[in-house]
């Protein structure tokens, strides 16, 4: 932390005062802390050291700083301040009724922190005292991790982990690389080679070098810096360094014995600990309900207050009230000033009636969402044979939300599909191959020989397949021996799985890619002859330009630039001539789900190559805007190529894709798919998942429909927009909200399709009044068509959209799942983002809130766990006001009767205990258990998906329903108890009961009621539900015994002593007692009865297979609604 | 303390098998087990409450609430109840001069008596209570206003009570025992019996001052501090509280084990009652061992000595004659509510069938075209 503040002050002190930038946004690195020229004075930058804190506390600062943190949060401090209250002012209920329990919170809140900072703090000394060799004046010294200062020079060996991040000086290999991986950082296990910087010498000792590179920033794949190299009494050399020099802490070195390294950036300021902040805190529909309900509990809280404290004032100012002669008042009650005694008075009424709002309730929603999260952990069904892990909870906050969730945004690539690609056919020169069997091997290629031409086209296709591409071969040993394996068994690894298709397809027919030796690349061609390549070049893929190249020399001399990329990217930089002969079989494969790639060539002359060599070196060591420079001179490069063909690879579907997006459909989810592929491929793959129906009107809103005749795309734009939004909206049938919806309707399904440069016309239209009406028509348009396919997106372009539709009308709940790191943004825009533990590395998983391995598994997912947890949190939280709102009424209303004295009509020890222990496990075990409707149920059921949608169970009309029961219950409890004592001698002996037997039959009744009332709620009864719900029960009676039948020492009266076994030696108060908690549960029979088809209907729907889903929905809403009406 | 220990062994269920669960996740390409618990399919029991298993219930509550409902109403009938008000606000009443001459300071106790008629004789066992109204003596001051402890026979507490006894802890320097509102306003009006017979004689009834107050305070929860040695000692350094006329060892000079803290008197008043209306046990008038009911049919007079004040806060003063049965002193509502819910619950049990009827053939109909 510290140092992240010396970088702030660094950076405003450059900002304010206008320094020069780049000295301030750039740091200098003496290697070996030795100035390299004498001019120059060396002063020891302070940089942070070398340790990681990823703790929050320290043994000393715990105790304050947890309490202040945990008193942030509005409830914790409410009760604080109920607390302190009862500390200062005299009032009813003594301040441990109310300061028990938030102990007790606190406290198990504290230990929770306390044992995971705990954990933190082990494992960052772990890390920090891990011992490792530094190279100091020649001599090795094993240092703890956390003492390397930037600057030092490491040596790290094989298969250990680098302490900080390390600029590559010397490697055990020969040729000056080295391989490391970087698993733990962004889940990518295949090996990545990174270089020496160029020329260095061999002697660390000699070395004089500064280096220069720009200040830490969280970018794992940006660095920027230079290195300038201090010869004797020599201009210095200066050598570029890029992310391929860098090591950054938490990678692994593999096949390499050991390495040298400066370092450049360590302790919090390595890209890692950059990369490990905290994400923002994302907040459910349900806790949003809670506040709303919490707000209405505060104002009848309050209200109560101020019509009692009202009232005692009216009652008091008749004559002999106040004050008759049985009941002086205190010398200190006199000499109180009036208006200060109404404000205490009004302060006592608070603390008598806080326990409306519970603090127990916060503990359980907790506890209820931290173990409940555990179940999707368990789940089997998650578990994934093939990476053998089953689903990841980052989160437990979201668990309900699952259960809510409107649209699913996901991607396509690696999501819907498998990412698991086959190289199925290629076109080289107009002429289609096919691959058609696997153990015709070569032949297969030789047959589909078509036309007569060109057989060195073909060869040269296969060797641009070979070498235009960044893979690394498995099985590469440090030594660079390489025995052939056989072909079957060859292991590519490389970042894009298209590119292992690639190599493989070529493999296939007869062109083996051998591997990258001292920057050579070997190939085994058709007659088994092996050739080299010099790798002179690299030009990376990246998503803007859609291509990538390598320039190359043949043993012959010539240089060649090989480039492969999408067809929009390769076709303007090609003669038009070949792009005739190639695009009709591209567009072909396209439309049949294939991912399509072409690739051309070009012979570089020598000027040119120079040229190229020169403009590519100036820009590597650029310091700023070496990404723009390098576009360029890509861009300059990649020009005037000839085209050789077009490759097309299948990427599978995800296994049970359509099912699940039926599913999903079904459950009345919006399915949008955001993709950066092609048109056409992602609509194929939208028909294969069933997105899209055979009967499904396309509207499309792309680049081409755009060009079609209108002379200016803003009017064309508009004018779709308007005919559309008149066909899906407009004409529309009127759309009922939720449950009625037709959704399998003989009438019109809509599907939208628009792509990226149209989606930023819409969403960035040239005149302000526009872009909001344009984002309006297309946002109605969107959500009146069932599915939507956005192709050609940015990443930006698809948070963008999340944004868009999460922002829109009624604010519905977004999900976003994706696998990628393309996809992050999205993730982390929607309500929920699931990541895909796919190929793609580890980016989206970490960034998610929940991972599955599978795609299908997004249905049990949402529609088992997502609506059972839904359920029961909605349960969970009616239920705890309602009891609160039972608990107190009779305190309230006993006011009445007790001259607005507050006094209360409970013990202290019932007050305490009613929420902490009588009522509280039951409703846990429910809110853990509970599966209203068994889980096989749901998954074949998906519209019952739709019964909680838009926060059915959570809205105002079930919380109305909850409160009136509360009332009504709180009502039954008070007068039933009332009428009673209207004589009360109660015992056949003739004596008498007091005040305390009065709020002890009470509370007996209200114990009773409110647990039965779960029981009756309760659908699935395991054995934890009738051993928690009877256990209460049994507590409570048993605890009443114990607590009356003892004089208790340390209290000051013994309020309870006798009392309960008292009211059990009275027949009527056991009448009383079993009257009135089934009077109040008669309501609720009933309700359930008359409620009942839904039920036992939905098991019935699992046993009549047959019955199609429109069916039994419209049954059960035939069943329902006369019974409804007919009992109301 | 048992209860959060029960508590923590619940949760601690919960927790040890979250986090034993939870460290099996860690190491990951670990297979979730399959266990029911984790994969909630535990065996469950799922009721379903239909109008078919939920109709019998309705006849089998309704036929047993409404035979208990009789029985309670028809007991409560069978109880016999006097009541008579000699607060003495009226011209008329016997009492009026004494209520209306009270003063604190009055060293002659006021006499008044009231005569009644009892129209049906008393069998058994009879009560006497005192009742008064708008009486709070569940006002949070008053109710907090004593020391258990020192009730308690606690020496300590006996010598300085606890400060909730203001401002009724000490008067004159030293320590009120009992102190506190409540003991401070202890019912003191004595109240005597007599019936007139035939011809004219007036035989006083003797009244039972034993067994009213519960068992558990007598022998448990009150004791004088000390034992029950000499009381006199015992509560020297201690002042009677303000209103009191004697100190609280000479509180029943008739039986000397019935003074101090323990005099029965004493706990009846000190256990409070729930509303401002209330009653509490006086006096039990034996049943005779012979056939004779115990206060049989006719003329009574009422004997008070008025030393208790109530008109000043607008009270009233009652004494009760009552009858008790098994569930207590008299009561209708009881009885009324037992019928009226085993009615509701027979009528909805018809309704109900009716209804099932309906639903089931409904039901049928709608099934067959699948």
């Amino acid at each position: 932390k510290k140092c992240r503040g010396c970088v702030g002050i660094r950076r405003c002190y450059c900002f304010t005062l206008g320094v020069d930038e780049r000295r301030v946004d750039s740091r200098t690195i003496y290697v070996g802390h030795r100035a390299c020229s004498a001019t120059e004075a060396f002063i020891p930058a302070k940089f942070c050291d070398n340790r990681i804190v990823s703790s929050k506390y320290t043994v000393w600062n715990f105790l304050p700083k947890n309490l202040f943190e945990q008193f942030r949060r509005i409830a914790n401090f409410y009760f604080l301040i109920i607390f302190l209250v009862q500390v200062i002012v005299d009032t009813p209920t003594s301040p441990v009724t109310s300061g028990l329990p938030l102990f007790f919170v606190i406290t198990v809140t504290a230990i929770k922190q306390g044992y995971e900072d705990w954990l933190r703090h082990k494992a960052d000394n772990e890390v920090n005292k891990y011992p490792v060799t530094v190279l100091e004046n020649g001599c090795r010294i094993r240092k703890e991790s956390e003492k390397i200062k930037v600057g030092d020079v490491v040596e790290v060996e094989e298969d250990e982990t680098f302490p900080c991040d390390l600029i590559l000086l010397q490697s055990s290999r020969d040729d000056g690389t080295c391989f490391v991986t970087t698993a733990s950082l962004d889940g990518e296990s295949n090996h990545k080679t990174h270089y020496t910087v160029p020329d260095t010498e061999k002697d660390l000792e000699s070395l004089y070098a500064a280096i220069e590179c720009e200040q830490p920033q969280p970018d794992l794949y940006k660095f920027v810096g230079r290195m300038h190299i201090d010869r004797n009494n020599q201009e210095p050399a200066v050598r570029s360094l890029g992310p391929e020099n860098l090591l950054l802490k938490g990678a692994t070195l593999k096949n390499t014995q050991k390495i040298c390294g400066v370092a450049v950036y360590t302790g919090m300021e390595t890209k890692m600990a950059l990369n490990y902040q905290g994400k923002s805190q994302k907040r459910s529909a349900v806790e949003k309900s809670i506040n709303a309900f919490l707000l209405v509990y505060l104002c009848i809280l309050v209200s109560k207050a101020l019509v009692c404290t009202t009232l005692k004032y009216v009652w008091q100012s008749e004559p002999g009230q106040d004050e008759p002669w049985y009941n002086e008042k205190t010398q200190r009650e006199k000499d109180t000033n009036r208006y200060l005694k109404m404000f205490t008075d009004f302060l006592s009424f608070m603390v008598l009636f806080n326990f409306i709002i519970p603090v127990s309730m916060y503990v359980t929603v907790e506890m209820q969402k931290f173990l409940g999260s555990f179940f999707i952990t368990w789940d089997k069904d998650f578990f994934d044979p093939e990476i053998k892990e089953g689903a990841l909870v980052n989160t437990s906050d979201l668990n309900e939300e699952l259960g809510q969730v409107e649209y699913v945004f996901t991607d396509k690539t690696g999501t819907l599909t498998q990412n698991n690609m086959e190289f199925i056919e290629c076109c080289i020169d107009g002429f289609q191959y096919k691959y058609r069997d696997a153990s015709s091997e070569l032949d297969g290629f030789s047959e589909s020989w078509q036309g007569g031409c060109c057989g060195e086209k073909e060869e040269l296709f296969l060797r641009a397949l070979c070498l235009c591409h960044t893979v690394q071969v498995d099985g590469l040993g440090v030594d660079g021996e390489v025995i052939h394996p056989p072909q079957e068994q060859r292991g590519f690894i490389a970042s894009s799985p298209d590119e292992v298709a690639l190599v493989k397809g070529a493999m296939r027919y007869g062109f083996t890619f051998l591997g990258l030796e001292s920057k050579s690349m070997k190939i085994l061609n058709r007659n088994n002859d092996i050739e080299l390549y010099e790798l002179l070049h690299v030009l990376n893929f990246d998503p803007v330009r859609r291509r990538m190249s390598v320039i190359v020399r043949s043993k012959s001399g010539d240089t060649l630039l090989f480039c492969k990329g999408a067809d929009s990217s390769i076709f303007p930089r090609v003669r038009q001539e070949e792009v005739e002969r190639i695009r009709m079989n591209v567009e072909r494969n396209a439309t049949e789900g294939y991912r399509t790639l072409c690739v051309a060539y070009k012979i570089l002359s020598a000027e040119e190559y120079a040229q190229a060599d020169a403009g590519l070196r100036e820009a590597r060591l650029a310091l700023q805007d070496r990404e723009e420079r390098l576009m360029t001179v890509y861009n300059q490069v990649e020009t005037g190529m000839s085209l050789i063909g077009a490759t097309a690879v299948e990427d599978r579907l995800q296994e049970e894709a359509a099912e699940t997006m039926e599913a999903l459909q079904g459950a009345g989810i919006k399915v949008w798919v955001l993709t950066g592929d092609k048109m056409e491929t992602a609509k194929s793959t939208c028909y294969a998942c069933r997105l899209f129906q055979r009967n499904t009107e396309l509207l499309e809103l792309t680049v081409r429909t755009l060009e079609d005749g209108q002379p200016s795309r803003e009017q064309r734009l508009h004018d779709l927009l308007v005919e559309y939004h008149k066909k899906a909206v407009q004409d529309a049938p009127p759309v009922k909200a939720g449950v009625t919806r037709s959704w399998s309707s003989a009438g019109h399904d809509y599907g939208f399709i628009i792509d990226g440069a149209t989606l930023s016309m819409v969403l960035n239209s040239s005149s302000e009044s526009n872009s909001n009406s344009y984002k309006n028509l297309f946002l109605q348009i969107c959500q009146n068509c069932t599915s939507v396919l956005c192709c050609r997106m940015a990443p930006l372009q698809k948070a963008q959209i999340v944004k868009l539709v999460k922002n829109s009308k009624g604010s519905p709940i977004t999900l976003s799942i994706g696998d990628g790191a393309n996809d992050v943004s999205m993730i982390l825009e929607a309500h929920v983002g699931i990541g895909i533990k796919g190929k793609e590395g580890r980016q989206a998983v970490r960034n998610s809130d929940y991972a599955i391995p599978k795609l299908k598994h997004l249905k049990k997912l949402l529609l088992a766990h997502g609506h059972l947890y839904y359920v029961r949190i909605a349960h969970l939280v009616q239920y705890f006001f309602y009891k609160n709102l039972c608990f107190i009424l009779p305190q309230f209303l006993y006011q009445f009767f007790c001259g607005y004295s507050q006094q209360p009509l409970y013990d202290a020890a019932y007050l305490t205990m009613y929420n902490i222990c009588f009522t509280s496990m039951p409703i846990l075990a429910y809110s853990l258990l509970e599966q209203h409707i068994c889980m096989e149920v749901l998954l074949d059921n998906a519209p019952l998906y739709r019964e909680i949608a838009k926060n059915a169970m959570l809205r105002w009309g079930p919380f109305v329903y909850w409160t009136f029961l509360g009332v009504f219950h709180g009502l039954l409890f008070f007068f039933g108890v009332r009428f009673l004592f209207s004589n009360p001698a109660l015992q056949d002996n003739g004596q008498v009961f007091g005040n305390w037997s009065y709020g002890t039959i009470v509370f007996t009744v209200l114990v009773f009621t409110v647990t039965l009332k779960l029981a009756l709620d309760t659908r699935h009864w395991t054995w934890i539900n009738h051993f928690v719900i009877w256990g209460s029960l049994a507590f409570y009676v048993f605890f009443s015994f114990f607590w009356g039948g003892i004089i208790w020492p340390f209290l000051r009266q013994q309020r309870l002593y006798f009392v309960f076994a008292n009211m059990l030696s009275s027949v009527s108060a056991w009448l009383v007692i079993i009257l009135l908690i089934l009077l109040s549960l008669l309501p609720e029979i009933l309700l359930v009865v008359f409620r009942k088809p839904r039920g036992p209907h939905a098991r019935q729907v699992q046993l009549n297979h047959t019955q199609t889903h429109t069916h039994t929905h419209t049954h059960t809403l035939i069943l329902s609604a006369p019974l409804f009406s007919s009992c109301l | 303390m048992m209860a959060s220990s029960y508590n923590a062994k619940e949760e601690d269920g919960h927790h040890s098998g979250a986090s034993s669960h939870g460290g099996a996740g860690a190491v990951k390409s670990k297979k979730p087990d399959n266990t029911a618990f984790k994969q909630q399919r535990l065996p469950a029991w799922q009721p379903i409450l239909t109008a078919g298993t939920v109709l019998p219930a309705f006849f089998v509550i309704g036929l047993i609430f409404i035979p208990i409902g009789i029985g309670l109403f028809v007991s409560s009938n069978n109880i016999k109840e006097f009541e008579i008000d000699y607060t003495g606000v009226g011209e008329s009443s016997p009492c009026h001069s004494c209520a209306k001459n009270f003063s604190w300071n009055s060293t002659t106790p006021c006499l008044c008596s009231v005569d009644f008629t009892l129209e049906q004789p008393f069998e058994s066992n009879v009560f006497m209570y005192y009742g008064l109204s708008n009486f709070y003596q569940n006002h949070r001051r008053y109710v907090k206003s004593r020391d258990d402890s020192q009730l308690n026979g606690d020496r300590s507490a006996l010598t300085s009570p606890s400060k909730e006894c203001e401002p009724y802890r000490t008067s004159e320097g030293l320590p009120i025992a009992p102190c506190g509102a409540i003991a401070n306003s202890l019912f003191n009006d004595t109240l005597e019996l007599y019936h007139i017979d035939a011809n004219g004689t007036s035989n006083s009834i003797p009244l039972v001052k034993k067994g009213i107050a519960w068992w558990t305070d007598k022998h448990v929860k009150f004791r004088n501090p000390g034992g029950n040695g000499n009381l006199t000692v015992a509560f020297q350094g201690t002042n009677k509280p303000v209103n009191w006329r004697r100190p609280v060892y000479e509180l029943d000079p008739s039986d000397s084990e019935n003074n101090g803290f323990i005099n029965e008197d004493f706990i009846v008043w000190m256990r409070t009652a729930a509303l401002p209306t209330f009653r509490k046990l006086y006096r039990i008038i034996q049943k005779k061992p012979s056939s004779t009911p115990t206060l049989p049919s006719g003329k009574y007079v009422l004997n008070i000595t008025y030393n208790y004040p109530v008109l000043s806060f607008d009270g009233r003063k009652r004494m009760i004659l009552s009858t008790i049965s098994w569930m207590g002193g008299k009561n209708p509502f009881l009885g009324i509510a037992y019928i009226t819910v085993g009615s509701i619950c027979f009528f909805l049990g018809v309704v109900l069938l009716i209804i099932h009827h309906k639903y089931d053939t409904r039901n049928n109909s709608a099934d067959i075209p699948n």
